[in-house]
């Protein structure tokens, strides 16, 4: 590569395919995330937001297209497919932390297993980690101990541990009671401000507007709108867009 | 009245204890390498696995053992034992190896299954986010879910090492020394104790199976993972 070689978006998706066995899910999306950009994915349910996020560590292959993170290409399942998903966190929406594994356990997991990285070491950036989030003090208790909002940020703290280039959020808090969405959303802004590329599916108009550079719209499988969070919210172009901000904005 | 000093009970239930803890241990291992490859994203790992539980799980477990030394022995000459064959105890020893590699063949398959139910317990989150921070298959199933599969399936593992306690006594078939040919014994040279001596058979099994149920019963509920 060059000296003049631009930088490669962080995300790209360049006519992609994905189908259900009959069902069509994702149509033809072309879409490219430069790095540092934080960007909210909206739509309404079963429109593909999930299968989107899902294709982008190959979590779900996709048929047709490209898709390429930093600048290479999604490698098949193998060696190589196991190094680019360490690059690229991801959090649920039911968290998904192991259910066997300690608070702590659980975040300096992939750094040893993964990264070789010797314990001491994972337990400090653990423990860094926990803090950051504010769950220092429930290190050694089970998930199953702890609130959703809590599991959560523990599941985000066990994502930042790989060091990711960018992060993916699957509308992280869905699965939450509503005095907890925004214990995580303000973890979530904090990673925003600080630089990380973030791909975030969520229906919170707060972070939306907060912490988004760009939104992108979602209707059967295809995006519609692709616009900042200003223009999106005031000034839809789309019907369909139109249509979903009438069922979820407070009238 | 003497038997327990007229016949070494203590000593073929000692090999019974041996033929099961050789058994268990050599079961299990297999047990999680076949179920390892039933649940395997390759298709040939996956159809060996598949083919070859269903073949060995549906033999009568006297034919696998007949077979290992028949087949295995006689035929092909196999010797699993470090004694020379003009060694009195070449022929005791290889036939106990035979016996185990029977045992574990057969048994291996009902640790599979039970292992892929306990699988099945485990929510396919767990290994989407393991596969999503990097791991690979193997570790994925080896740091992630097997290890919460086994904590879901110590109670069927526990009836699956009882009946392998029992079936240990097929090993009669080619004359290793346990438990049911001391009982045969028995029974031919004083035939008029016999429901005495299949009393004293049964209660040995007892005292080797019923502690290892209560145990394990409370191992399960000790070590289950909370969701
Ligand atoms: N594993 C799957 N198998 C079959 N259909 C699926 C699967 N996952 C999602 N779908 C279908 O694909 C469509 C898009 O789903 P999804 O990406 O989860 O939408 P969203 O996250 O926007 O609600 C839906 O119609 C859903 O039913
Ligand atoms: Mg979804």
């Amino acid at each position: 590569m060059t000296a003049a070689a631009p930088t490669p978006p962080m995300i790209r998706m360049a006519g992609v395919d994905k189908f259900f066995g009959p069902l069509h899910v994702l149509k033809g999306i072309n879409i490219e995330v430069p790095k540092g950009q934080v960007v909210v994915v909206l739509g309404p349910s079963g429109s593909g937001k999930s299968t989107l996020c899902r294709t982008i560590n190959r979590l779900e292959p996709i048929d047709t297209g490209d898709i390429e993170v930093d600048g290479d290409r999604l490698p098949e399942e193998g060696k190589a497919l196991a190094a680019l998903r360490a690059d690229v966190g991801m959090v649920f929406q039911q968290f998904n932390l192991f259910a066997h594994k300690t608070i702590i356990e659980n975040v300096m997991l992939a750094p040893m297993k993964v990264r070789g990285m010797k314990e001491p070491e994972a337990r400090k950036l653990a423990q860094q980690l926990l803090d950051r989030v504010g769950i220092a003090n429930q290190a050694d208790k089970y998930p199953a101990q702890l609130s959703g909002g809590q599991q959560q940020r523990v599941a985000i703290a066990r994502a930042l541990a790989m060091k990711p280039k960018v992060m993916l959020f699957d509308e992280p808090t869905s699965a939450l009671d509503p005095e907890m969405v925004n214990e995580v959303l303000d973890v979530m802004t904090t990673l925003a401000k600080e630089g990380m590329t973030m791909l975030v599916v969520t229906h919170e108009m707060g972070f939306a507007r907060k912490a988004a550079d760009r939104v992108v719209f979602m209707a059967d499988g295809e995006i519609v709108e692709d616009s900042t969070p200003e223009e999106f919210f005031t000034a839809p172009s789309s019907d369909r867009a139109k249509d979903f901000l009438g069922k979820i904005l407070p009238h | 009245m003497d038997l327990l000093s007229k016949y070494d009970v203590l000593g073929a239930f000692w090999v019974t204890v041996q033929l099961t803890f050789y058994s268990a241990v050599g079961a299990l291992i297999w047990g999680t390498i076949l179920a390892g490859m039933r649940v395997s994203p390759v298709p040939l790992m996956r159809g060996i696995g598949t083919v070859y539980v269903n073949v060995v799980r549906n033999t009568p477990l006297t034919l696998i053992i007949m077979g290992t030394s028949l087949g295995l022995y006689s035929t092909l000459g196999v010797v699993l034992t470090t004694k020379s064959d003009k060694d009195l105890l070449f022929l005791p020893s290889n036939n106990f190896w035979l016996a185990v590699l029977g045992f574990v063949a057969y048994t291996g398959t009902f640790v599979c299954e039970s292992l892929r139910s306990g699988i099945n317990t485990v929510p396919v989150g767990q290994a989407e986010a393991a596969r999503a921070l990097g791991l690979k298959f193997t570790q994925t199933l080896g740091i992630i879910v097997l290890p919460q599969a086994f904590r879901a399936v110590i109670a069927p593992l526990a009836s699956v090492l009882i009946a392998l306690t029992k079936n240990t006594t097929v090993a009669s078939a080619i004359g290793v020394a346990e438990a049911a040919v001391l009982m045969s014994k028995m029974i031919e040279f004083d035939s008029q104790y016999l429901f005495l001596i299949f009393g004293i058979i049964a209660l040995g099994f007892v005292i080797l199976t019923l502690p290892t149920g209560l145990f394990l019963g409370a191992v399960a509920k000790k070590v289950a993972v909370k969701r």
